[in-house]
């Protein structure tokens, strides 16, 4: 089972579900990280963390911690 | 005039229009386009983080404008966000609900956008819908079919470019018109599921309870399992965790899931509905920008450019601003020494006036250029886009003690002045972080701690070893604050506040060339900020300082000052005390020494002396001396008073600055008077820094405390000062005793 986090810089996934539902998630679906849409893995930040993901033509950038809860399938 | 409205009738109150959307889609743009003001705005989420609201010309008819923080959505999640909520609900202090909601979609990024315009629009306000970026979305081949779109959302829509000021007479109209008309957005059609969690609830909520909250609150309190709504139409703890629960049931069956029930159900309706009108989407918008970013967010040349950028900043903050606090010091003076002629006969108003009042607006005023200088890169930042790099690099480097990379930018802010930097927290989201962050903001070394170090330096470590260590302790001064903040910071959240891990997020916004004039209001606006939130708290304390050092003024310490002056010049030369007398009127600079020997004899039985002498003790572990005391006394309202306090104890007079050989000189020569420790200088090395770090780590600004009382409450803003005071002296007293061991 792959997570946003283990997605390599340039590579395209598709949300399937998220582990948890509570906290984050919630904004980050309002932000359109919704099950179905197709993302882009832009790069990590230099340090490591955050991740810089391409949602629908936008930058949004969020924490590894974050992103391990979304659950993806790279296409 | 009373206006006439729609219904003919007579009214005095005007309409009102509230501007809401998504962060950086140009709400405020649109707000001064509209009002003629001057609100800020910048290519950075989270730029309004208050409530403004001008008047727009429309026909004949005066409107009033709102302008709101931009948010995601309606379930808020920090105090900015919250804003948008309580105005939408009528429950801002002054303000009725608005009449009509004008909502700024992003034209480039409509499918996300129209998110919080369907949450708006299921709450049965009116409303308008302006489609912004208009440019950069034809610039884009973006084709939206305006005509089917209005047909799906039932509401006018109005493409427009804010900041090109395109399509603002069309929009104008359609607004007036709402007014009148109040159409509605037609909102999805729910499935059966959440009319049954909401017939549930109600059963469920006592009568008068349920009465209380309408259809449209309700769903909000469903779909944000929020207590609150109930709560505050007086349903009891215990039914409102049963109306949640049974609230839950209900989508469960529907096969929803609470926590996201209302994120799937729109965004299905907007695929469905909004997608078929929008033509295919490209991309070049974030190519452009990845490419810039493929250097400045680089491993290794995104650091190096980070670093060489901040350090451009500040290199040019202390450089700039350099001349222009001469400039202003130089006015001071002139201003002092022309009323101090013209008043010269009553002492007591000439002193009030130019040692009190015109040294209290210097005082505000001195600090200007800085925080003008500062705020210009700032916006500049803002504007390009980068700020929202500059977090992403270094969110790793704050995440670790509970912060984030939006405490970036108030901290940076921090170093000119820690009230700006405690204001910019108002865009981090998380309400533990941001207390973090307000309460680590004034470890930051602020300008006005500045001119303290330069005279400790200046007066001791640069006459011994030389510029270069000079420069280094200059440059380590300022990190000795953040040193502290961060273990502070991590231990706050760890044990005091127990903060779980805030989610962070943050959108990466497209570069932009900036504007100047965006630039320019940015650099005005908080100028004017801080003159007319701290300079008034400045320009009181420096007053009162001006009190205790000037009371109680007996006469008799003047004669006596001057009997002892006679007889001392008398014995140096073998005079007789009435030779004496007459001769030292004939010198000028023996008439100077004298004057100052007499202030300096007044500061030291004044109130300030006198407290000075009675809590030294209490730093003498910290090896200062009385004088040195009423220096850090009389500077806790303001760190940079220390400066001419001590040229007024030292007999210097009081128009000295940092730069001030014969300040330096008089500071080394000092001795203590008695004790073990008689005949040795008072300024040792250890003192010197225990000095300085001192002055790093106290908490001496009383605008800065005003302004934590104003964002959090008093309580914490005394936290902050009993904290860092502690921290200040328990670290003076402890340099100082290990340096004497060496
Ligand atoms: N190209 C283009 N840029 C625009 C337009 N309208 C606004 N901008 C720019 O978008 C940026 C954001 O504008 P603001 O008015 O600060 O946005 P806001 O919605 O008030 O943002 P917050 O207060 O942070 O929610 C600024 O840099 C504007 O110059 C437009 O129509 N076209
Ligand atoms: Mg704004």
């Amino acid at each position: 089972m792959k997570t946003l986090n283990d997605l390599n810089d340039g590579q395209i996934a598709k949300i399937g579900s998220y582990k948890r539902t509570q906290g984050v998630s919630r904004r980050l679906m309002e932000l359109g990280l919704m099950p179905g849409v197709t993302v882009r893995f832009i790069k990590s930040a230099p340090l490591g963390d955050p991740i810089a993901l391409d949602v629908g033509g936008r930058q949004l950038s969020l924490r590894r911690e974050d992103a391990a809860q979304i659950i993806v399938q790279p296409v | 005039m009373p206006k006439l409205a729609n219904n003919g009738v007579s009214s005095d109150r005007l309409r009102r229009v509230a501007l809401i959307g998504n962060p950086n889609t140009g709400k405020s743009t649109l707000f001064n386009c509209l009002t003629g003001l001057r609100q800020k705005v910048g290519n950075y989420s989270g730029v309004t983080v208050q409530k403004k609201t001008g008047i727009t010309l429309i026909g004949t008819e005066r409107v009033e404008i709102l302008d709101l923080p931009g948010t995601y959505s309606l379930a808020a999640t920090s105090p900015d966000e919250r804003v948008v909520v309580d105005a939408l609900r009528g429950e801002v202090e002054n303000l009725d609900r608005p009449d009509i909601v004008l909502c700024i979609v992003d034209a480039t990024n409509l499918q996300r956008n129209l998110f919080l315009a369907f949450q708006i629009g299921q709450l049965g306000v009116p409303m308008v819908l302006a489609l912004n970026y208009w440019d950069t979305a034809q610039k884009r081949n973006i084709a939206i079919d305006i005509e089917g779109l209005k047909e799906k959302l039932g509401i006018p829509i109005v493409p427009i470019s804010a900041s090109r000021a395109e399509g603002i007479t069309e929009l104008k109209d359609a607004v007036i018109q709402a007014l009148d008309e109040k159409p509605k957005l037609i909102s999805p059609t729910w499935p059966e599921s959440i009319e049954e969690a909401i017939s549930g609830v109600r059963s469920e909520l006592p009568e008068p309870v349920s009465a209380r909250i309408d259809d449209a609150a309700l769903m909000r309190g469903i779909f944000e399992s929020d207590e609150e709504i109930f709560k505050r139409a007086g349903a009891s703890g215990l039914e409102t965790q049963e109306a949640l629960e049974i609230s839950k049931k209900a989508l469960f069956k529907g096969g929803l899931n609470p926590a996201n029930a209302e994120a799937v159900l729109l965004y299905r309706h907007i695929k469905e509905h909004v997608e078929p009108c929008i033509s295919a989407r490209d991309s070049s918008r974030i190519a452009g920008s990845e490419s810039i970013d493929s250097l400045l967010t680089h491993k290794v040349w995104g650091l190096i450019a980070f670093l060489a950028l901040m350090y451009l900043v500040f290199q040019s903050v202390y450089s700039w601003a350099g001349p222009f606090m001469d400039l202003i010091d130089m006015g001071k003076s002139v201003v002092q020494d022309t009323v101090s002629n013209v008043l010269s006969g009553w002492p007591m108003i000439e002193s009030l006036v130019a040692d009190g009042i015109i040294e209290g607006v210097g005082a505000v005023v001195i600090f200007l250029p800085q925080i003008m200088i500062l705020f210009f890169f700032i916006s500049l930042l803002e504007d390009t886009g980068y700020m929202s790099r500059a977090a992403f690099l270094m969110d790793k480097l704050f995440s670790w003690c509970g912060l984030s990379g939006k405490s970036f930018v108030p901290l940076l802010s921090s170093y000119a002045c820690a009230i700006p930097g405690v204001m910019a927290t108002r865009t981090i989201q998380d309400s533990k972080a941001r207390l973090v962050t307000i309460l680590v903001a004034p470890f930051m070394s602020c300008s006005a701690r500045l001119p303290v170090y330069v005279l400790m330096i200046g007066a001791f470590i640069e006459p011994r070893y030389g510029a270069a260590v000079a420069g280094a302790v200059l440059f380590l001064m300022h990190f000795v604050g953040l040193l502290v903040a961060m273990p502070f910071a991590y231990l706050m959240n760890k044990y005091i506040l127990k903060t779980p891990p805030q989610p962070f997020l943050l959108e990466l916004p497209s570069y932009q060339i900036p504007k100047v004039r965006d630039v320019m209001l940015k650099m005005y606006s908080q100028g004017k900020e801080f003159v007319v939130n701290a300079g008034t708290v400045i320009f009181a304390i420096t007053i009162i300082i001006w009190a205790l050092l000037y009371f109680p003024r007996t006469e008799s310490v003047e004669i006596e000052t001057r009997e002892a002056f006679v007889s001392e010049i008398a014995a140096q030369n073998g005079w007789t005390e009435e030779f004496a007398l007459a001769s030292i009127h004939e010198d000028e600079a023996i008439v100077a020494a004298l004057d100052h020997k007499v202030s300096s004899a007044f500061i030291e039985q004044s109130w300030m002396g006198r407290i000075g002498k009675t809590v030294q003790p209490v730093f003498a572990g910290a090896g200062f001396d009385w004088k040195i005391t009423v220096g850090v006394i009389a500077s806790f309202p303001a760190r940079e008073v220390i400066i001419s306090t001590l040229g007024i104890i030292y007999s210097l007079g009081g128009d000295v600055d940092e730069e001030a050989g014969d300040l330096r000189e008089a500071m080394a020569s000092q001795k203590w008077q008695s004790g073990p420790k008689a005949g040795m200088p008072i300024f040792t090395i250890p003192v010197v820094i225990a000095l300085m770090v001192f002055f790093a780590l106290c908490q001496q600004c009383g605008a800065t405390l005003a302004v934590i009382a104003q964002e959090t409450s008093w309580r914490w803003a005394a936290l902050s000062f009993g904290f860092m005071t502690i921290l200040a002296w328990l670290a003076s007293i402890g340099i100082n005793q290990v340096g004497s061991w060496f």
